[in-house]
């Protein structure tokens, strides 16, 4: 038996669930989706809790029927929301740059089954100059916390954002609770279409080349496409997000996102708690990567270790900012569970501290060794 | 008494319009070329919508092609929707918002070419919306080529020596395939090439609205429009060869009536 009451807040649910909730407490009131492993279990838990909150989930026929449903319903004026895993997102992504384009707010869950989607995530696939701001949770309660907050800033910016999960977050169960986040409320959204102003000359017109109607011009897409980009530099200087520990005397800075972040975490706290002058940052937004923020946390560091679970995709951006881009290496790969569904090994605690230490090579070794300090933990 | 206007010499003054027919949902001129049908489907659409006095309700998803430019012109809420896509956008918008009109005005590049999927399964899942297709058999907007709908021997700009069933294959009849659907309130071809056939197919609008509003499912109107330009036939031939030649492959008429009795 545990020495540790149960905590009576907490309940234990997949993640799926979890996010499903979080999702109808922020508002979400329609749901369109195609099944897709991880992807699936969060398609089944809105099919079975959104009609009870007053909402519609539909099963579409395909993913680019699935986001151009939730692109109407948005531009209705409901809170929508879609997703998939990177393949099936690959299928959405005209859409996701229409919904960027013509300012209708969407949220897209990438139940992702690897971390091979950051590129298509921060960089997108779309067509124009627009960015989709992701956030990539370590863990299922952080998961819950964005799906909230990405909801918020879905319809503070008028863009669509992201939800990088993965089969940790989507398909595990643990001890939740799921709570409305305290944001500022935000203003009605009167550009919604409604039909109430139809015969008025003010109907109203969503569209990604805003010309607007002959009786009230619209800025065209020459000043609204440049809008458009001066509201992303607005966004990517305002919703960095990052976490980062024992950064400040560091010879060693790991870098990682999403659930592989909480295992390089964890190795960095058994290392340092073995002497090793060794941090951790974790960019919790990948677009606006928190560029400024790894400099400051890279400035005396040696060694910038990227951990990552694909062929190298997240070091480009950690290249631009590190202090000393010379220091950064990559210790990651491309590791993939033979079903294809999830990751490989190299996602566990022992070979990632084999890479870290192995990356900080060169460095003097005035830690305990390593196969001491794992039995010390014991 | 009008005084006589003289008809030998200029007129002295400026010319004056005396009378505007346009319905008053029309708020701008459109930039068609003389002799397009889509404008005319247009008017019915908007008049019918004054009729049914739905308009403030009304909301209209608008997907590519040359009656795009609609979008500037309509006094109706408008969402311009991706290629193909609208009955996708039109069932998350009435999904939401169940009490709004929603329609979608399409042509057959982008219903029947790009969009097929999405009409078909918004059809097959009943949405209670009402697609308008505009049908003119080729890329108007393009300039000319061929589509899903262009009728055998028909000369486009990707079909020069005529559409060859060998090479091209065949025109798909939406409207028949959407009427053999469950799921679908009202199914119906019409076109707008003379006076009489333009009040028949504003009947056609009318029903299919009707029934969107009677909750009784899916709804399309197949509306056949001329194309000229696109045909590369003069202005004024448009409606003869679009009756000798589209009207013979897509036959004008109900396909699928509403079965609840009218006005019960």
């Amino acid at each position: 038996m545990s020495d540790h009451p149960p905590d009576a807040g907490l309940e234990l649910l997949e993640g799926s669930t979890a996010i499903a909730r979080s999702a109808i407490t922020a508002g979400c009131r329609f749901f369109a989706g195609y099944p897709m492993s991880p992807f699936t279990s969060l398609l089944e838990s809105m099919a079975r809790l959104l009609p009870d909150s007053g909402g519609v989930c539909i099963n579409a026929e395909s993913e680019i029927e699935g986001v151009n449903m939730a692109l109407g319903a948005s531009a209705a004026g409901a809170r929508a929301a879609t997703g998939s895993c990177g393949q099936g997102i690959a299928l959405m992504q005209e859409a996701i740059a229409e919904t960027a384009l013509n300012e209708t707010p969407l949220v897209i869950f990438n139940m992702a089954r690897n971390q091979q989607d950051y590129f298509q995530c921060t960089r997108g696939g779309g067509w124009g100059d627009y960015r989709t701001l992701t956030l990539a949770p370590k863990d299922i309660p952080e998961a819950v916390k964005h799906t909230q907050l990405l909801f918020h800033l879905a319809d503070a910016y008028r863009i669509p954002t992201i939800l990088y999960g993965d089969p940790l977050i989507a398909q595990t169960r643990i001890g939740v609770r799921i709570e409305r986040l305290d944001l500022p409320q935000l203003p009605a959204k009167d550009w919604a279409l409604d039909g109430s102003r139809g015969g008025t000359g003010h109907s109203r017109q969503v569209w990604t080349w805003a010309m607007g109607k002959t009786t009230e011009p619209g800025p065209g897409p020459d000043r609204h496409w440049q809008a458009i980009a001066e509201k992303f530099e607005r966004v990517a200087a305002a919703e960095q997000r990052y976490e980062s520990f024992r950064v400040a005397d560091a010879d060693t800075v790991v870098v990682a996102f999403g659930s592989a972040a909480k295992f390089t975490a964890h190795v960095v706290e058994e290392l340092r708690a073995g002497g090793y002058r060794i941090g951790h940052f974790r960019p919790v937004t990948l677009w606006p990567f928190p560029g400024e923020a790894l400099a400051r946390a890279t400035a005396g560091a040696r060694n910038v270790l990227v951990f990552e679970l694909n062929a190298g995709q997240m070091i480009d951006d950690v290249r631009q900012h590190a202090a000393d881009r010379s220091a950064v290496r990559a210790i990651g790969g491309v590791s993939i569970h033979e079903s294809g569904l999830s990751y490989g090994p190299l996602l566990d605690v022992p070979v990632i501290r084999e890479r870290i230490l192995a990356g900080m090579s060169g460095e003097p070794r005035t830690g305990t060794p390593v196969h001491d300090l794992a039995r010390s933990l014991l | 008494m009008t005084d006589i206007v003289a008809t030998d010499r200029p007129p002295e003054g400026a010319a004056e319009k005396v009378a505007d027919f346009r319905p008053s949902l029309i708020v701008g001129e459109h930039s068609l070329c003389p002799g397009c049908g889509e404008p005319v489907a247009l008017r019915i659409l908007l008049e019918t919508l004054q009729e049914l006095e739905i308009v403030q309700r009304s909301i209209g998803v608008v997907g590519h092609g040359c009656y795009g430019s609609f979008v500037r012109i309509m006094d109706v809420d408008v969402l311009q929707c991706l290629h193909g896509r609208a009955p996708a956008c039109a069932t998350g918008i009435k999904r939401v918002r169940p009490d709004a009109a929603v329609f979608t005005l399409q042509g057959d590049g982008d219903m029947v070419n790009e969009g097929l999927a999405e009409v078909i399964h918004a059809a097959a899942r009943g949405e209670n919306i009402t697609c308008i297709l505009l049908n003119n058999g080729v890329f108007g907007d393009t300039g000319g080529q061929q589509t899903a709908t262009t009728v055998l021997g028909q000369r486009t700009k990707t079909s020069l020596e005529g559409r060859d069933p060998a090479h091209h294959g065949y025109p798909i009849r939406i409207a028949d395939i959407v009427s053999g659907l469950e799921g679908v309130g009202y199914v119906a071809r019409g076109t707008v090439g003379t006076p009489r056939d333009v009040a028949r197919a504003k009947r056609m609008i009318r029903e299919a609205l009707e029934s969107q509003l009677a909750g009784e499912g899916f709804s399309l109107v197949e509306i056949l429009t001329m194309c000229p330009t696109g045909w590369f036939v003069g202005a004024p031939q448009g409606p003869d060869y679009m009756e000798q030649s589209m009207a013979r492959e897509y036959a004008p008429g109900e396909l699928r009536a509403r079965s609840a009795p009218r006005g019960a």
